[in-house]
């Protein structure tokens, strides 16, 4: 197994180590993927690699579409230590075609007046500088 | 009912409070001796209760029980966020009920000046599933942000609404002189007030205070020679919901205090028109809209319009935080659920001066932890 490493992942990122850190790769490739339970077939997005309703660790990588609905957002005006440079953002819940909700920014691309609940949304690999890599929700 | 509320204590809630955590809880402690029959000796267990990120000294319960003179009796320290304290009530209550304590001190506090405001804000990103959230840069008005657009989004809920939250928080802050901001507020004000994150505005947020609250818990035989007026927990309930925002099936209520709720009310053999007067968590204006409904104080999607009509108001329908709530009080993390609780205490006993609601019998306390992770619900009765 080739060690990959999830302090990459996001702007900030507070933990390096995980059994998912083959998000990173994948998402390096272009992909965003979720994880299914091989044993009851639960789908999972963010990605586990346990599966806590049969305690399996039977689980495969799955890619998702990136098609999805906007749930709900925010546009923050106040800002951990860390964002403080990158605001106002906009942080979005999304529900992906699959059924899974996927949590990440949406794409600045989009005007605050344009933001529409039930609006559809893609997620998007996204290189961020220093070799960091994330994911955001664009328009389709 | 076999176990009573018999003292209760706070410290005002301030900024910058100027005294240690110790001397905060000895406050407290004191207040909630005062007029009962009761000396600390008496006391057989403690439950200090506070957000540990926001202290300096490891492990405050031992330092708490020795500055309040209750050593060497057990003492325990209960954690849960912004519902510290009403989980220490629970602690309590299972300790008496169990017939393993009689008589149980619940301390609760904060001193959230204890820390620099670049600490607190680091530790403010963490909040948050710290793997797949937290690299967005959220924190807490962020995640309530998103609740209220979704409730705006499906119950056409205002931005003027949840303004009159906080319209009524102020009225009530000016009787309530244990409260951090003492002042009204118009709906013009709060509506033109520096965005946080959006819809949520600079007085829909409740604000960091330093604080210590104390509940003294006794065993039915005993509650009655420390005091004529026991207040009796009548039904308490608790119950937690997923961190991560992904996970959560509902974006326009707190699951955990519809669940909270319902084992309260099961266990108290009331309904929601049963209560007299409530303690809601209203750390964001939107969270004490959400508790109407959450609660069964009015149906989902009708905690707009239960406030627009001003039914939460003494001689409404159901008082609700008519001591300023967080809103007006500030929110010293691990001291707000026993000082929700002090509150309905005060009521039920005939003693809450100029916020008394008439011939209040029953009270409510909602006591939510983080952004609907942890919820306690805790009725009372005289």
């Amino acid at each position: 197994m080739i060690f990959v490493s999830f302090g990459r992942f996001g702007k900030i990122s507070y933990i390096s180590e995980t059994k998912v850190a083959d998000f990173v790769k994948y998402l390096e490739e272009g992909k965003i993927m979720a994880t299914r339970c091989s044993r009851c077939r639960r789908l999972y997005f963010p990605p586990r690699a346990d599966c806590p309703d049969d305690l399996s660790t039977d689980i495969t990588w799955e890619q998702l579409s990136g098609r999805c609905k906007l749930v709900t957002y925010t546009t923050a005006h106040f800002a951990p230590t860390g964002f403080e440079n990158d605001l106002p953002y906009t942080i979005a819940l999304a529900q992906c075609e699959e059924g899974v909700k996927v949590y990440a920014l949406l794409s600045k691309d989009i005007k605050e007046n344009e933001i529409q609940i039930g609006m559809t949304l893609r997620l998007t690999p996204l290189q961020l500088p220093n070799g960091r890599i994330t994911y955001e929700l664009k328009k389709p | 009912m076999s176990v009573a509320i018999v003292g209760v204590g706070q410290t005002p809630f301030r900024r910058n409070c100027g005294i240690s955590i110790r001397e905060l809880c000895f406050e407290a402690f004191r207040d909630a001796l005062e007029d009962i029959n009761l000396t600390p000796k008496e006391i057989d267990a403690s439950v200090v209760c506070s957000a540990p990120e926001y202290d300096k000294q490891r492990s405050p319960a031992g330092l708490i029980s020795e500055y309040l003179g209750l050593t060497p009796k057990p003492t325990f320290y209960a954690e849960s966020i912004c519902s510290s304290s009403s989980t220490g009530v629970k602690v309590g209550y299972s300790f008496i009920e169990s017939g393993l304590h009689d008589i149980v001190a619940v301390i609760g506090f904060q001193k959230m000046s204890e820390i620099s405001s670049a600490e607190a804000q680091e530790r403010m990103g963490r909040g948050a599933d710290i793997q797949w959230e937290s690299p967005f840069g959220t924190m807490m008005p962020a995640g309530y942000a998103m609740f209220a657009h979704a409730h705006m989004g499906k119950y056409g809920t205002t931005e003027e609404q949840l303004a009159k939250v906080k319209v009524k928080s102020g009225k009530y802050s000016l009787l309530n002189p244990l409260a951090m901001f003492r002042r009204a507020v118009t709906l013009e004000e709060c509506l033109k007030a520096r965005v946080i994150a959006r819809p949520l505005k600079m007085f829909d947020c409740c604000a960091n205070a330093d604080g210590a609250s104390c509940l003294i818990m006794a065993i039915k035989e005993k509650a009655k020679k420390i005091t004529d007026t026991p207040v009796w927990v009548a039904g308490i309930g608790s119950a937690s919901d997923t961190l991560s925002t992904t996970s959560r099936t509902d974006l326009t209520g707190l699951t955990c205090a519809i669940e909270a709720g319902r084992q309260a009310y099961k266990m108290a053999h009331m309904e929601p028109k049963d209560v007299d007067v409530a303690e809601v968590h209203d750390c964001f204006t939107i969270a004490e809209i959400m508790a109407y409904e959450d609660l069964g104080f009015c149906k989902p999607g009708e905690g707009g319009k239960l406030i627009e009509e001003s039914q939460t108001y003494i001689g409404g329908k159901i008082p609700v935080n008519v001591d300023g709530g967080l809103l007006s009080k500030g929110h010293p993390i691990g001291a707000t659920g026993g000082s929700q609780i002090r509150t309905i205490v005060l009521q039920l006993q005939g003693r809450a001066g100029r916020t008394q609601v008439d011939s209040a019998e029953v009270g409510l306390v909602h006591n939510i932890g983080g952004i609907g992770l942890y919820g306690n619900v805790t009725i009372l009765r005289r």
